[in-house]
């Protein structure tokens, strides 16, 4: 359950005004905008930027719907919050979710959707969580009555922009793995005339959320994506890039069996199946739970979760690379490493520059590939959201 | 007077999206009807899969309470491959699991369940001085200044000012079952704001054994998370200190704020110590193995089942009695829709048999849920909370006893209270209490044998798929904070045959079986249950809620013609 802020942001007050009431000082308020600015990957000059727009920002008005899902992304929102600001920027989504569902009493509140719809058609956000079931015309998840995808769809056609928030949200994940009874697909499939931003994960990190909030509002415009619609700001390297077990990686130092010597030093994973040489993702810095730790930090591979299909293309999950089902990226990737271990230092860069080269191979591909459907979900050629703001960096 | 039709659709944010229907009479429930409107074939998606990715997809079943699922799945290849877990393992999972159900009754009790009990508008009109006497009464908790209460109270007041009431928007305020004087709804929406950032600290613990909340990682035969006191990138001593921290401050919430709350609000309350106890047997599988799971006298909160109210004795438990029921369901069997499957003999074969949306009424219909109907020897069973306590109750459990005693003894009501809409609520403060306690041994265990040198947290023996037999199937039982949950599981040459799933929500809120036996939410909404404006349904709120569906939702309320007459939101 998502639990708002008690302080509403009200309508005509600028979020300066309502950080002011709430109590929180200029220098913690710039003190977030630094972190995030790092976060989006921006220089410092842009934090007195990111602290104006903010500041004189007038509440925006978002709608969030829940679909066919697990809950699990709302509880990742709410609880990596950082405690005390964070908090703030999530309520900008949230707030109107809470005011449109819990408005007063009788028509009055389907009115209140139906009427915030209209009056900010073209203008508002809407976030998203769950995948839609499109199979028996959608009968899998009905939400009063109606089926998923024509609550979306009704939500979506008034909407900016979309955030799909979680691997539900994105391509449908754990329903739409094979043999996908109920036909899940992401948002993108259904709505398919406006960007839709992707925050991968199963769930995601709350601050990519936040960051990605915070980018809107700031410049106007969502953070560019990769392919897949993700922002590249947190996207856009592996995990094999930013692990801090990448030295034994390189060293050829590796847990062959859980709770091992190796495993008792915290050498690398990828022996017993970490994906993390496969996998885009934020977690190694951003971490978890307000920095606590990280899948591969406690031990255990990384699923591969912000992936597509991942519960079909990264399983069996303790299987290595390229073992596992429909994945030849970086199949010699342990042999590079094997052979670097004689090489010393030099060859953590080498290895570094030869990966980078074939992700960048291997993304473009993607980018002039047609989308990669679910399994059960109807083809798509074009690539969801933010196309063309990605560049060719990807 | 006619009967009026009330339908509350959606529940949502639960594993599932929920429906409930009921008719009253005269300020009555006489019927009423649960419904699950998601279905997600999760496991058609097992079979063909390899048994150590299992937890994984399952755990995806719930984002809520997220460890249960999987500590389940494990349990279930570990029986079938006859694996037996390291006991550091066994501690680790129990602290895991402990600091679940810990942190999902707090959260339950303020954010779910509290507003059905707790006037917030009310809490305007009190005296902050008023609201800090009793909160030295009946707690030695710091922030019980008058000062305190005057700032929240302050903070409400600007809230409601707003003219934007957020998620207190269209509670019930004012409705006559609202009984709390003033100022005890103020300490109550103190303390909502307090665990909201109580909680958010607590959960840590999952992330540094499983690397993250939601979804924390584990492993069939042990855990993944090494210990190595010598080593930064492992279980170490900053990391237990951490972890130990977060015990205490786990356990003093919940004995200085959760505890006293719940027993102060419970004694404006006692009439629903005598509604909504509906299905009179009780079923707990039974959880926090102090040794192996297979030996399940070793269980902390014991296994067993109360048949017909009847505290003088406690009937074994065996899993070879579950079976379930789709009379009512939208499934079809190859034996007929009449027939019981065990889960290994299960099915889940999805056929969608209820009007097109959208819908107006389901009530009366033969078919009507997603949800199976799971029977035990023919009879529904209530699991949960309540269940675990009356069961450890009369098996004698001398620390279970001694809480339902306290109680029973504040309250001053008899032992027949606890079968209740009101029992369920305080039979989850209790275990809470207790299990808070006893997170403290289990850490203090972990840390006698660190110190003995025992550091072992996986079991490698049958991890390779050569080690496996070409067929076994494996039982897993877990009690999670909603009730019993039970995996099974069929592996043929390495990979899932067959994945069956019998869940807390699945027991509770079934559908009426082939004998036109009503679930659990079913028959406790008919139990003596109150419904005095059909269109502000506040008590079918409370007893929904006290079986903690985890929901916060957005509720439609129809008249007997279809038309929309008020829409409210239950936290």
């Amino acid at each position: 359950m998502y639990v708002p802020n008690p302080i509403p942001w009200a309508e005509d007050e600028t979020l300066g005004q309502n950080l002011a009431s709430r109590g929180v000082s200029r220098r913690e308020f710039l003190e977030f905008c630094g972190g995030l600015a790092a976060m989006l990957g921006l220089e410092s000059f842009y934090v007195p930027q990111i602290a104006h727009a903010l500041e004189v920002l007038k509440r925006p008005s978002v709608v969030w719907i829940q679909l066919q899902e697990c809950t699990g992304c709302v509880e990742s929102v709410i609880r990596t919050a950082e405690p005390t600001i964070g908090n703030l920027v999530l309520d900008l989504i949230s707030l109107d979710y809470s005011h449109t569902l819990m408005a007063a009493a009788g028509h009055a509140a389907e009115e209140a959707l139906q009427s915030a719809m209209k009056a900010n058609k073209g203008s508002y956000i809407l976030v998203v969580t769950g995948s839609v079931p499109l199979a028996e015309n959608g009968i899998y998840t009905t939400i009063g009555g109606r089926t998923a995808k024509e609550v979306l769809e009704e939500a979506a056609s008034g909407a900016a922009a979309v955030l799909a928030i979680g691997a539900c949200a994105h391509w449908g994940s754990v329903q739409a793995a094979r043999p996908n009874p109920t036909g899940a697909v992401g948002v993108s499939k259904v709505v398919t005339d406006k960007p839709v931003v992707n925050i991968a994960g199963c769930p995601p990190i709350a601050d990519v959320v936040t960051a990605t909030v915070v980018h809107y509002l700031t410049f106007g415009r969502l953070p560019a994506t990769d392919a897949e619609g993700r922002p590249l700001f947190a996207y856009g390297a592996r995990i094999h890039d930013q692990c801090p077990r990448r030295a034994n990686f390189d060293a050829g130092q590796y847990v062959e069996v859980f709770d091992d010597e190796a495993a008792r030093k915290g050498w690398c994973l990828y022996h017993v199946g970490c994906k993390g040489p496969a996998t885009f993702s934020p977690c190694p810095i951003f971490q978890w739970n307000t920095r606590t730790s990280w899948p591969i930090g406690a031990g255990h591979p990384c699923l591969g979760c912000t992936e597509p299909n991942f519960w079909d293309t990264m399983t069996p999950f303790y299987d290595r690379l390229p073992d596992v089902g429909g994945f030849g990226v970086e199949s010699r990737v342990d042999l590079i490493g094997a052979a670097l271990a004689a090489g010393a230092t030099a060859g953590v860069a080498t290895h570094a520059i030869a990966t980078g080269v074939h992700q960048v191979r291997q993304r473009r591909r993607e980018r002039e590939l047609p989308v990669v459907p679910p399994s059960g979900g109807p083809p798509s050629s074009t690539p969801s959201a933010g196309k063309g703001e990605g560049g060719q960096n990807g | 007077m006619a009967k009026t039709k009330v339908v509350v659709d959606p529940i949502t944010r639960i594993e599932g999206h929920l429906r409930i229907e009921t008719q009253a009479e005269n300020g009555k429930i006489t019927d009423a009807w649960a419904t699950s409107t998601q279905f997600r074939g999760i496991e058609i998606v097992m079979q063909g899969r390899d048994p150590r990715d299992a937890w994984a997809f399952t755990q995806r079943i719930c984002g809520v309470c997220t460890v249960v699922h999987a500590v389940a799945s494990c349990r279930a290849v570990e029986d079938a491959l006859d694996i037996t877990i390291p006991p550091n393992a066994n501690l680790i999972r129990n602290l895991i699991h402990g600091m679940q159900f810990i942190q999902d009754h707090v959260i339950h009790f303020y954010h779910l369940h509290a507003l059905d009990w707790v006037d917030v508008v009310s809490a305007l009109k009190a005296d902050p001085a008023g609201t800090s006497a009793i909160a030295r009464k009946v707690s030695p908790w710091p922030n019980n200044s008058e000062t305190y209460f005057r700032e929240v109270q302050d903070r409400l007041k600007k809230f409601v000012a707003s003219g934007q009431l957020g998620i207190f928007a269209n509670g019930y305020w004012g409705h006559p079952a609202y009984k709390l004087p003033p100022e005890v709804n103020l300490l109550a929406v103190a303390h909502y704001l307090e665990a909201l950032d109580w909680q958010r600290d607590v959960i840590r613990l999952h992330t540094i054994f499983g690397g993250k909340n939601p979804h924390p990682n584990f492993l069939v035969g042990g855990m993944a998370s090494a210990i190595n006191l010598d080593d930064t990138a492992t279980i170490n001593a900053e990391r237990l200190t951490d972890i130990r921290d977060m015990i205490t401050r786990a356990q003093q919430f919940v004995e200085q704020v959760y505890w006293p709350d719940l027993v102060a609000i419970a004694g404006f309350y006692k009439d629903w110590a005598a509604i909504g106890g509906g299905v009179k047997n009780y079923l707990a599988v039974g959880e926090f193995p102090e040794g192996d799971i297979r030996d399940t006298q070793r269980l902390y909160l014991p296994q067993g089942i109360v048949l017909e109210r009847d505290l003088t004795k406690v009937w074994p438990y065996d899993q070879r009695m579950v079976k379930e029921y789709i009379t009512s369901s939208w499934y079809e069997y190859s034996k007929g829709d009449d027939a019981g499957l065990h889960p290994w003999e299960g099915e889940t074969k999805a056929k969608y048999q209820g009007p097109p949306t959208p819908w107006e009424y389901l009530q009366g219909l033969p078919k009507y849920s997603w949800m199976k109907a799971p029977r035990y020897d023919g009879r529904p069973m209530e699991v949960g909370p309540l269940a675990r306590m009356l069961v450890g109750f009369a098996a004698g459990h001398q620390e279970i006893r001694a809480m339902v005693k306290e109680v029973l003894d504040r309250l001053e009501v008899g032992p027949a209270a606890l079968f209740s809409t009101l029992g369920r609520t305080a039979a989850r403060g209790m275990e809470t209490v207790l299990l808070s306690r006893r997170m403290n041994t289990w850490y203090d265990r972990l840390v006698d044998r660190i110190k003995s040198g025992e550091t072992q947290t996986f079991n490698k023996d049958k991890w390779d798929r050569s080690s496996w037999p070409a067929k076994a199937e494996g039982y897993g039982f877990l009690d999670a904070p909603r009730g019993a949950l039970g995996h099974w599981v069929q592996i043929e040459n390495g990979v899932i045959s067959r994945y069956q799933c019998v869940v807390p929500s699945t027991w509770n809120c079934s559908p009426r079986d082939g004998q036109g036996q009503m679930g659990p939410y079913e028959a406790s909404l008919v139990d003596n249950h109150p419904l005095v404006k059909p269109d502000q349904p506040l008590e079918i709120l409370r007893t929904i809620h006290s079986f903690d569906p985890c929901m916060a939702c957005g509720v439609h309320v129809l008249d007997a013609t279809g038309n929309l007459i008020t829409e409210v939101r239950v936290q």
